[in-house]
């Protein structure tokens, strides 16, 4: 059976054992009501079971769910008073990345993110997700905005990619993505950054040079996409799957070859089932990471940032 | 580079390669820059004999056991007789001292693994505890996915590495070679003080073909190549191979003071008072 089989007929029950609770009153429901309870928690440690099975293209699929929470659902669970900025101040506002400034917790912060589209009209406005450079130097000038007001920065990173078309390379692409690592390497202000669906390449990691890096469970972050690796080595993108598996772009993998600190839990279909419950355990991670980075000078915080970069990497001599 | 003759792929002239070796792979009919090892690069830019290798011995591993990539890691060093796909050190070019870093395409296209981002970034670290410039040819094919993400982490480490010696004072040259692409091009290779390219080299971040099946059309004639990047504001110049030395000669003497870093600009270091 397909695992999507299997979690709608987990669905299914989960939706009689509802209505059972509801149907059934008095003294019977006292009685039948252990029961019920007994039956969900089985149903929920058998989904468990299922997504701990769960095979990394369907990682990857999990990870590019539409129905994830994006950049601006986590601005409005996680950030009060929010304004957003716009424009990169030379050539135009890219819509594929969005950023401003807001209340996390007590503390103003810049929010800065990817954004993909909810639908196809607003995915086509923001290349579904997939920034020019524009995009990266809009997000630079917010940040630049935010060290000289010394605010710390929560970057949300989702991104099949930077944009490969005409414009964004007479416009610099490569050059933007790279003034953005060598400037976030040196920002005198801290920075944390979230993988919270796809971390396409250096698409992604344009926002991702920062003291603190964290992936939701089911996210990926990745050198090359499944597909396009599978058509570069097999000349063939259908066999992503053994390509997704090849490149270990799951959290888990991440974390053991250094490249994040740490993996906020999602529910176990994804985030997608619980926008709230997700944006709560970010809220957990992000306020210990902010009050860790607050103990640090800024030299000491610099000199980590380095440090945390400049050992990953394996080779012998 | 055996074949006693060799053709142009640019305008199909056919020359001895005696010829070529004397005109440094610079077709003499049209111009065209045929690709170079990184000894061949070495030789025709810095002094002679000056050119002291460091990090010769670093050597890749298959850190995610991936899909042949041992295979390719050893043909490619019995095929080049190098260790790995860049080559780095310390040398003079018309008796200015630098560091200098030559990217060589026969080793896996030259592409960024661990091994190149360690090696980068200790020549940018070198030249920063030396208070030396560094020049760079580069070349790539991008990222070496075959490291997964150890490879995208080093585009962070090198840019990271960049900046410092930059913070310093430092004179930092990157001289483009065909093809530079990817994580490469998205990196040190547009973090240089001073951005040169080669006639006609590709220079991108997405390749030609990625671009044209999202757009789903063809692209205009030149596109990606040195000249257009030159007229989109995106390179300093563009340097034939043959006055290569002496341009980047000339830039090292003009920033020949930076060697010594100071805070701010005094006439009398110039000898002018």
């Amino acid at each position: 059976m397909e695992k999507r089989d299997i979690e709608n007929e987990l669905k299914e029950l989960q939706n009689k054992l509802d209505t059972l609770k509801q149907d059934v009153q008095g003294d019977e429901k006292k009685a039948i009501l252990p029961i019920i309870n007994q039956l969900e928690e089985s149903a929920l440690s058998l989904k468990a079971e299922l997504y701990r099975k769960i095979t990394p293209i369907e990682r990857v699929q999990l990870a590019r769910n539409p129905n994830r929470p994006t950049t601006l659902d986590y601005i409005k669970y996680l950030i009060k008073d929010f304004v957003q900025f716009h424009g990169d101040r030379r050539f135009m506002d890219d819509e594929a990345i969005v950023g401003g400034v807001g209340f996390f917790e007590k503390i103003p912060v810049t929010v800065i993110g990817h954004q993909k589209g909810r639908d196809v009209k607003d995915n086509i406005k923001r290349h579904f997700g997939m920034p020019h450079p524009e995009g990266y130097r809009k997000a630079l000038r917010l940040m630049q905005q935010a060290e000289k007001f010394h605010r710390p920065i929560i970057n949300f990173i989702d991104t099949p990619g930077a944009y490969p078309g005409l414009g964004a390379e007479e416009r610099g692409q490569g050059e933007a993505i790279a003034t953005n690592l060598y400037e976030m390497s040196t920002l005198r202000t801290p920075i944390i950054s979230i993988v919270t669906g796809e971390g396409g390449s250096g698409g992604a990691l344009a926002l991702g040079v920062a003291d603190r890096v964290f992936m939701l469970a089911n996210t990926i972050y990745s050198v090359i996409s499944p597909e396009g690796c599978a058509s570069i080595l097999w000349r063939d993108s259908s066999k992503s799957g053994e390509a997704a598996e090849a490149l270990k772009i799951d959290a888990n993998n991440c974390l053991m070859m250094g490249a994040i600190d740490d993996i906020i839990e999602e529910p176990h279909g994804g985030a997608n089932e619980d926008h709230l419950k997700v944006a709560a355990n970010m809220r957990e991670k992000i306020r210990i990471a902010l009050e860790e980075l607050s103990q640090y000078s800024i030299e000491t915080l610099l000199e980590q940032r380095y440090n945390k970069f400049r050992k990953i990497g394996q080779f012998k001599e | 580079m055996s074949n006693l003759f060799i053709k142009c792929p640019s305008c199909g002239v056919t020359h001895f390669q005696s010829i070529l070796v004397k005109s440094l792979f610079v077709c003499p009919e049209c111009g065209f820059h045929h690709g170079i090892d990184s000894a061949a690069r070495i030789k025709y830019t810095v002094d002679k004999g000056s050119f002291t290798e460091f990090g010769k011995n670093l050597c890749s591993l298959d850190p995610l056991s991936f899909p042949n990539y041992e295979e390719k890691l050893k043909s490619s060093m019995k095929a080049t007789n190098m260790n790995e796909a860049v080559v780095t050190g310390t040398a003079t070019i018309e008796e200015s001292p630098c560091v200098i870093a030559v990217m060589d395409t026969r080793f896996i296209m030259a592409s960024m693994g661990s091994v190149v981002g360690e090696k980068i970034t200790r020549a940018f670290e070198y030249a920063t505890e030396h208070n030396l410039p560094i020049i760079i040819f580069t070349a790539s094919g991008g990222a070496r996915m075959q490291e997964g993400i150890y490879s995208l982490m080093q585009m962070a480490k090198t840019s990271a590495a960049a900046k410092k010696h930059s913070d310093k004072g430092l004179l930092f040259v990157s001289v483009l070679t065909h093809p530079t692409t990817g994580g490469v091009t998205a990196s040190f290779a547009y973090l240089g003080d001073i951005i040169i390219a080669e006639p006609q080299a590709l220079i991108g971040f997405a390749g030609p073909r990625v671009i044209e099946q999202t757009i789903n059309q063809k692209l205009p004639t030149g596109f990606q190549r040195s000249e257009f990047l030159l007229e989109h504001g995106m390179l300093d110049k563009i340097v034939s191979r043959e006055m290569m030395r002496e341009t980047l000669g000339n830039i090292l003497r003009l920033h020949q003071n930076v060697s010594k870093p100071q805070k701010e600009y005094r006439i009398e270091q110039y000898g002018l008072k």
